[in-house]
């Protein structure tokens, strides 16, 4: 179908304040017109989306596809799948695949591969470091002709400030953001969960708060002295928010993100040993979680992405030490987030979105996240009223490993157009499901 | 009645009347051990697995001779001599000891929820035996049993549990037992060795030897490894000594007849000096008795009783 109209939704863009019961009409790949009350046309679809919310497409800047190397755990085609299904119409690709992405070959795979499956638009990250070893930087110069639009050793952190540094500095030449993983591991060690008292109850060895927040210090003080686009990933504690602040008030420009799992859960879901509850950075205490929360509501943490890690069942099925760190995200991320955010703190739909969109968007230098007559058509509807239970068995992601298996939530997306195509209607992906 | 939940894991699944009775019925399986024939058919037909993934003399032995005491028949599985060398599974594992048949299987690990996770692929029913630094219900059970014997009972104890806490599933599984019979327990050691958040689990933390000892009921002290040495926790085994080793002077500003009590392995001169341990404060050994006690006793509430 090649045009179409969606009819009556609550259309909402954080760029420009549009909230407006208005329609949307969609043709050859690209928003045509916006307005009130627009006449079918011939050969039109009508969508009727009264009662749901018509946003910019839904940008998840931290995805881990697994592929090549990781098969087993995510193909690009069923992270595709998985985030269409989420409501997602881009993603990023984390470059710690086997081999790992600090090398044009691989990005250019991730973009092929992501461009026959058809569905979201994938954007890949490259190695700030040659092998993710943290010694010598890669050839980013290389990487982003490719087609890279950040870097990142994502998984591991860099130990050494000086390389760090330099990470800083020789990406001004292409204004990427370097993305950064912040855990001092040395202080971390082996440990294994968020370090207090569940962590002295099950006899779990401890991550402090301290190993991501000494990190955090440190980046944003090499953000100072270098000028370099920093972005902080999935920042998980209360003194980490006091940090950002810090930045803030210093006018040092830094931005981050939060997961969904840190926005809701805390480390009191360890307790049976759930292996899916094992993540890095490791599931905090709840003043950590409110100090995140406020910080996404604040605009200090500019967006949300899921950090989807996906494993296979045999990997996360292990003694909680030996079990892989990793929460899938991308088909939960909106009705969990929703649920919490706006169902139960009342944030509104519009600063919420720009969480998802234009946050996103901006941190990865990217043109979209807005709704705009003449631009592709990537579009996410939610149905805030939604009420539906999360069922792992039923991902399109190969990972089922999520800890709000069985949670009902409200708030879910409905449909996910990319260029002008619906490629889920009703949590239905188009195409075979693998 | 018996052990309610399927799995015996933490002691917080003993509440103060299953402590209680599996406290009186472990002094009745006491008489059993002191006889001349120590048998009788109580469990008779019915299988014990130890699986041990941990060295350990004591708490297999001891479990061994409990199940044999009781005439079941014991197996025992340490890991150098099964398939696990092989890379098997724990869910593996568990599968194929369910489909043997076996009605307990005993479990000893070095991860912390290892028996959790073996339990949810068994029907047989599990006894942890010590899993990482978490927990090791039977040999507070041990301990709990002998303060009962020779102090008639927990209440207003002060109980001083002194070393290496942070790694100790001895000290986490005394602490639950001891609150729920109303002792005061007191945690102490080197403050690189006392693990965080305790604060709100009921016990008084101290880093401060004396103090700790000072007017103790009992006093347990841990066995300190030599590689928490080398991983940074205290600078040598010998200034550790001077400030955590329990000695007759320092044993003298205890109760008089204070009991000195240790989990085993001891190391002699470095946490207890062994006029200490040879005293007669010292019930190092009666502990190893009632630990086959305590064992037969847990044995025969989960598995001897029909129509549980």
């Amino acid at each position: 179908m090649s045009r179409f109209l969606l009819k009556g939704g609550l259309v909402l863009d954080p760029k420009t304040g549009l909230e407006k019961e208005w329609d949307v009409r969609v043709e050859k790949g690209r928003i045509s017109e916006l307005g009130s009350d627009l006449a079918q046309e011939a050969d039109e679809e009508v969508i009727d989306v009264k009662g749901k919310i018509v946003a910019p497409g839904f940008i998840d800047l931290h995805v881990h596809l697994r592929e090549p190397g990781g098969e087993a755990h995510e193909t690009i085609l069923t992270g595709c799948q998985a985030a269409v299904a989420g409501g997602f119409t881009a993603i990023t690709a984390m470059p710690n695949t086997k081999p790992c992405a600090d090398n044009e070959g691989i990005i250019e795979l991730v973009k092929n591969r992501a461009q026959q499956a058809g569905l979201a638009q994938v954007f890949p990250i490259g190695a700030i470091s040659k092998g993710r070893q943290g010694q010598e930087i890669a050839e980013i110069g290389s990487l982003y002709q490719a087609g890279a639009i950040a870097v990142s050793d994502d998984g591991s952190p860099i130990t050494s400030s000086e390389v760090m540094r330099r990470a800083l500095e020789y990406t001004k030449i292409f204004g990427i953001p370097v993305i950064s993983h912040c855990e001092d591991l040395a202080l971390a060690a082996d440990g294994l969960m968020h370090e207090g008292k569940w962590s002295t109850v099950l006899g779990l060895r401890g991550i402090p708060a301290q190993a991501e927040e000494i990190m955090v210090a440190r980046d944003i003080l090499l953000a100072q002295l270098t000028g370099g686009k920093l972005h902080l990933a999935h920042l998980s504690t209360a003194g980490s928010v006091e940090l950002l602040r810090f930045a803030q008030k210093r006018g040092i420009a830094v931005t981050a993100e939060a997961t969904p799992h840190h926005l809701l859960l805390t480390d009191e879901e360890v307790q049976a040993y759930a292996t899916n509850t094992k993540v890095n950075p490791p599931l905090r205490s709840r003043e950590d979680v409110q100090a995140i929360r406020q910080a996404v509501k604040e605009d200090l943490i500019q967006c949300i992405a899921t950090d989807h890690a996906p494993w296979s069942q045999e990997e996360k099925e292990q003694e909680y030490n030996r079990a892989p760190n990793g929460i899938v995200g991308l088909e939960t991320a909106v009705p969990m987030v929703w649920d919490t955010l706006v169902v139960k703190e009342k944030m509104s739909f519009l600063e919420l979105i720009a969480r998802f969109t234009i946050g996103p968007a901006r941190v990865l230098n990217l043109d979209r996240g807005y709704l705009a007559v003449g631009k592709e058509a990537n579009i996410t509807i939610v149905d805030p009223l939604l009420q539906k239970k999360v069922q792992a068995s039923t991902f399109y992601s190969k990972g089922k490993n999520t800890p709000v298996d069985g949670r009902t939530f409200q708030g879910w997306p409905v449909m996910t157009i990319v260029e002008g195509k619906i490629v889920m209607r009703d949590g239905k992906v188009k195409g075979e499901k693998n | 009645m018996g052990i309610k939940d399927k799995d015996l894991l933490t002691m917080d699944q003993l509440d103060r009347k299953q402590l209680e009775l599996i406290l009186n019925t472990a002094r009745e399986m006491k008489t059993i051990i002191k006889r001349d024939i120590k048998k009788v058919p109580t469990l008779r037909g019915k299988s014990v697995v130890t699986l041990f993934y941990e060295p350990s003399t004591r708490t297999r032995t001891s479990f061994e001779l409990a199940g044999k005491y009781m005439s079941a028949d014991v197996v025992n599985i340490n890991t150098t001599a099964s398939s696990v060398v092989k890379g098997e599974s724990l869910k593996d594992t568990g599968m194929t000891l369910q489909a043997m048949g076996v009605d307990i299987v005993v479990i000893r690990h070095s991860m912390a929820g290892a028996p959790q996770l073996l339990g949810q692929y068994l029907q047989a029913r599990v006894i942890n035996a010590g899993d990482g630094f978490h927990q090791h219900p039977t040999q507070a059970l041990l301990d709990m049993l002998t303060i009962k014997e020779r102090l008639g009972g927990f209440a207003g104890l002060k109980v001083a549990i002194i070393g290496d806490l942070l790694h100790s599933r001895v000290a986490r599984s005394n602490l639950i037992g001891l609150n729920t019979m109303g002792a005061e327990v007191w945690f102490c050691g080197p403050p690189t060795l006392i693990p965080p958040g305790l604060e709100k689990q009921g016990v008084r933390v101290t880093y401060d030897l004396e103090e700790a000892v000072s007017k103790a009921d009992v006093v347990m002290m841990l066995r300190i490894q030599l590689e928490r040495q080398k991983a940074g926790y205290f600078p040598s085994l010998r200034e550790y000594s001077q400030l955590y080793g329990l000695n007759k002077d320092r044993l003298a500003l205890a109760q008089k007849d204070c009991l000195v009590i240790h989990p085993g392995p001891i190391n002699r001169g470095v946490e207890i000096s062994g006029e200490v341990a040879d005293s007669l404060n010292s019930y190092i050994n009666e502990q190893v008795t009632n630990g086959v006690a305590v064992r037969m006793a847990l044995l025969y509430l989960m598995l001897g009783q029909k129509g549980e």
